[in-house]
């Protein structure tokens, strides 16, 4: 058994020295041109108008097929401000007017895959329909856009976006990968017609899609980056299991996964492929959270809900959960790798975050006491029906709340009736929730800490003007510090003094690919770096 | 026995009618709706209009009676509407995946039928000696390993066998060819989903065979044929199996008839693009229209399975032919 044991941690070892020497070792190397890239996706798309959608599903088979105003850069996408041109000319522009004006030139060789040339005319059309979509159509971001006044192109090759107000959020929402460039003579005539056509300017052209199968993708020749993309073409395969998706990356069916593993099938691919296999691994975009039920007894008690977080360890879950779910790092309301995120020293001052946990823990029972909590009693926690990573953190907390005498039961929904219960019946106690973005922009993915009245996707039910006042400043500031200051004490007030909802811990994101998969870099999110320009297959390996 | 099969047809009306009505009630009963979950599922961020407007689009905004109405008004001009998920054609869909699914019940059957007419036989002919005490434990395994589970120990098995002989491990394809296309290619990859379903299936159809033909050989006139003697083997082809089939007939028809929708689980080990994943993924996705499609055609294919079955009976029973 120790033999297996030793065998399997050697593997596991060595998987991620081949995978960390890697990058270094094939940096060098010229990419190769050729080849088909198959890779699996857990789901598939629902229509492919990315502006109306908001799964991951639809980004990995339809990003390759499109191309973005500016994009988060493929060279670093691990960096959470690096934002670079894909239709733009030259760098992403720096604001004027007070930082209230943004203006970019737009490249001149850049061709539909029906072979019109674009102009700004299109990236005008394009954003008009996400900011402001005429009756009828759905546009699932367009708030992300609030402090944009007008888009306007005032010749073929300049777009000019202004603004009510200088906002830090603009660029990276900008980068939001749904954002696909559309043709404007084709949205004139049918705003409805990208839901069920492709026609991008992307690295590669739609070549045929197999409901509920599979969608092909080959090389588009005309593609504005001379000298790419590398691939001849890519098939995008829809298996719903996740076992499957790991046999098939084992057994060589597909390449590559790009949603993420939990750490269990990373080790059974690394102990069974070695060399073959190499990972890559970040802090993702998502977090868990505890949502109290702000109407219902006795967590509408800002004393009960304190005990709720103060019970929980998070520094010592995360030794042990990132073992086996896929989460790992300790955080507050911001991703934990942006320069707006708290410092360790920072958390630390946050209830449920104070390195003493037995200090925490006794904290918390006499806030229960205080409250009035009955103790006899069992509480319903609502969570969603899915492993990973709901049910193991769910567990988990159901046991860090026990250790200060509340006793939960578990109700586990499917995702339907799950979010039925969140936003409609609202018959829970506690309950799980999630807040999952693409590109990271604490900014605007704060706003799931805001009243319900402005945030429809808060199902603790509660009002916070304060929160919101804080919120509000901090969108307004040009000042990167006094950004910082205020998202501080929204932290605070949302964490601690109001208690209203609770981080868990950050997911983490594991990818597990074969060798010969070269110029894909992870991110911190799965709906990132998915335009696949500069993926080659070392035909070699 | 035209009166016969006229009356049958006419019953189906009623029969169809009724599950379309049972199944918009129970669709409607799932908490939650499509739009919700194309918004909110993901965990980012959604603006309500946009839930809202969804609903206007897939048509869940109105009355339910109405939405019921233009259901039945679509099934009588069988127009099953577009998916509520992939904005494409019901019937597209569905077509799409009936070829595969057809060929694996069709293909489980074969390998169903093979294993189980002549175990069944033996393990009746043999009773109570160590060949009906091993088919019968092949056949209670059989009932109690879950197809699924078998599908994921032949993944495994394979890619582990492979490996070890060949140094690179090995599995099924995972996305589907026609037969014709690439006979290969095609069988590589769906016999085993065929061989794993087909094992339960021949499973329940062996222990029907042995207890319909043990029946059978206590009649009185096998014990006439043995008293005249005859041969023993023509006892059993002859005169005892063609009687003991009329259960076999009704189980092996009625596990077809599950297979063409119910392969929920192995069509997912082994991802097959078959009609078992897209029921699951439309009831998922509460894909009303997808749903209620689906829950339609099993019906009928269920309910044609049943005619096609009471008429082999009338072929292979005379009683019932002239009764």
């Amino acid at each position: 058994m120790n033999t297996i044991r030793l065998k399997a941690i050697c593997a596991l070892l060595a998987g991620i020295a081949v995978s960390v020497g890697a990058p270094g070792a094939t940096a060098a190397e010229k990419p190769e041109m050729g080849g088909t890239l198959k890779y699996v996706v857990p789901a598939e798309p629902p229509s492919y108008d990315g502006h109306r959608e908001t799964t991951f599903a639809m980004i990995h088979p339809i990003r390759p097929f499109y191309s973005l105003l500016i994009r988060v850069n493929p060279n670093n996408p691990s960096s959470t401000d690096d934002f670079v041109c894909d239709v733009c000319r030259g760098s992403v522009p720096e604001p004027t007017d007070g930082g209230k004006t943004y203006t970019f030139k737009i490249r001149n060789d850049v061709k539909f895959h029906s072979g019109e040339t674009l102009t700004a005319q299109d990236v005008v059309a394009t954003f008009n329909k996400i900011i402001s979509p005429p009756e009828g159509i759905v546009s699932a971001r367009k708030a992300y856009y609030s402090m944009v006044e007008s888009v306007s192109a005032p010749d073929n090759s300049t777009v000019v976006f202004k603004l009510k107000y200088p906002s830090g959020a603009f660029i990276p929402a900008l980068a939001v990968p749904f954002n696909f460039i559309y043709q404007k003579s084709k949205l004139d005539k049918d705003m409805h017609w990208y839901e069920k056509n492709i026609d991008g300017i992307g690295a590669f052209r739609f070549t045929q899609r197999e409901a509920g199968a599979v969608i092909r993708g080959e090389r588009n020749p005309d593609y504005f980056v001379k000298g790419k993309p590398y691939l001849d073409g890519f098939e995008a395969i829809f298996a719903k299991k996740e076992s499957l998706r790991v046999q098939a990356i084992r057994g060589d069916r597909a390449a590559i996964e790009f949603r993420g593993f939990p750490p269990k099938s990373r080790d059974d691919l690394v102990q069974a492929l070695g060399k073959d296999v190499e990972v890559e691994e970040s802090d993702w975009n998502c977090g868990l959270m505890i949502t109290p039920n702000h109407a219902r007894k006795p967590f509408d008690d800002v004393k009960a809900r304190r005990a709720l977080t103060l019970a929980v360890d998070r520094w010592g879950g995360s030794k042990y959960l990132s073992k086996i779910a896929i989460v790992r790092t300790v955080g507050g309301i911001v991703f934990p790798h942006h320069k707006l995120a708290a410092t360790k020293e920072e958390l630390e001052q946050i209830a449920g975050y104070w390195p003493d946990i037995d200090k925490s823990r006794a904290e918390a029972k006499k806030l229960l006491n205080e409250a009035g909590v009955d103790l006899s009693k069992t509480y319903s926690f609502n969570n969603r029906a899915v492993d990973q990573p709901y049910k193991i953190v769910g567990t988990w907390l159901i046991d860090q709340w026990r250790k200060v005498g509340l006793k939960f039961e578990q109700h586990v929904l499917p995702t339907g009736p799950f979010y039925d219960m969140l936003r409609k019946k609202k018959e829970f106690d506690v309950s799980i929730d999630f807040n999952c973005q693409s590109v990271v922009n604490p900014l605007l993915d704060v706003s799931k800490y805001l009243s319900d009245t402005r945030a429809s996707n808060q199902y603790g039910g509660y009002q916070d003007p304060e929160v919101d006042a804080l919120f509000d400043k901090m969108n307004r500031s040009a000042d990167p510090a006094e950004q910082r200051k205020f998202m501080r004490e929204m932290e605070k007030l949302t964490l601690d003094t109001h208690a209203n909802q609770f981080m868990t811990l950050w997911w983490y994101r594991i990818i597990p690919h074969r060798s010969y998969v070269e110029g894909w870099k992870i991110s911190p999110s799965h709906y990132l770096n998915q335009a696949l320009d500069n993926v080659w297959l070392h035909k070699s390996m | 026995m035209h009166r016969y099969i006229l009356k049958r047809l006419l019953l189906m009306v009623p029969t169809l009618l009724g599950a379309a009505a049972l199944v918009f009630m129970l669709l409607r009963l799932i908490p939650g709706d499509i739009c919700e979950m194309r918004m909110a599922g993901t965990g980012g961020y959604f603006d309500q209009s946009a839930i809202d407007q969804c609903r206007v689009e897939m048509g869940i905004d109105k009355p339910k009676l109405v939405q019921f109405g233009n259901f039945l008004w679509g099934i009588a001009h069988f127009d099953f509407g577009t998916s509520m998920w992939t904005g494409q054609p019901v019937t597209t869909e569905i077509a799409l995946r009936f070829q595969l699914s057809l060929q694996v019940a069709i293909m489980a059957t074969i390998v169903a039928i093979v294993i189980a007419i002549p175990l069944g036989t033996i393990s009746a002919v043999k009773q109570n000696t160590w060949i009906d005490y091993v088919v019968r434990g092949i056949s209670i395994a059989g009932i109690a390993m879950p197809g699924f589970w078998l599908g994921i120990l032949i993944i495994l098995g394979l890619l582990i066998t492979t490996q070890h002989l060949l140094g690179s491990p090995w599995m099924p394809p995972i996305q589907y060819r026609p037969i014709w296309e690439d006979p290969v290619y095609n069988l590589s990859m769906l016999i085993w989903p065929a061989v794993a379903t087909g094992y339960r299936y021949s499973a329940v159809a062996t222990r029907m065979t042995r207890s319909a033909l043990l029946e059978v050989l206590r009649e009185d006139y096998v014990r006439t044929a043995r008293a005249k003697g005859l041969w023993e083997q023509l006892i059993i082809k002859r005169h005892a199996l063609k009687n003991a089939m009329l259960p076999v007939i009704t189980v092996i028809g009625i596990e077809f008839a599950f297979l063409m929708g119910g392969l929920v689980v192995t069509e997912q080990v082994f991802n097959l693009n078959g009609l078992g994943k897209l029921f699951v993924e439309s009831v998922i996705n509460n894909d009303y229209n997808m749903t209620q499609s689906l829950v339609m055609l099993v019906v009928m294919v269920f309910v044609m399975v049943n005619f096609l079955v009471d008429l082999c009976y009338a072929w292979v029973d005379p009683r019932i032919r002239y009764g």
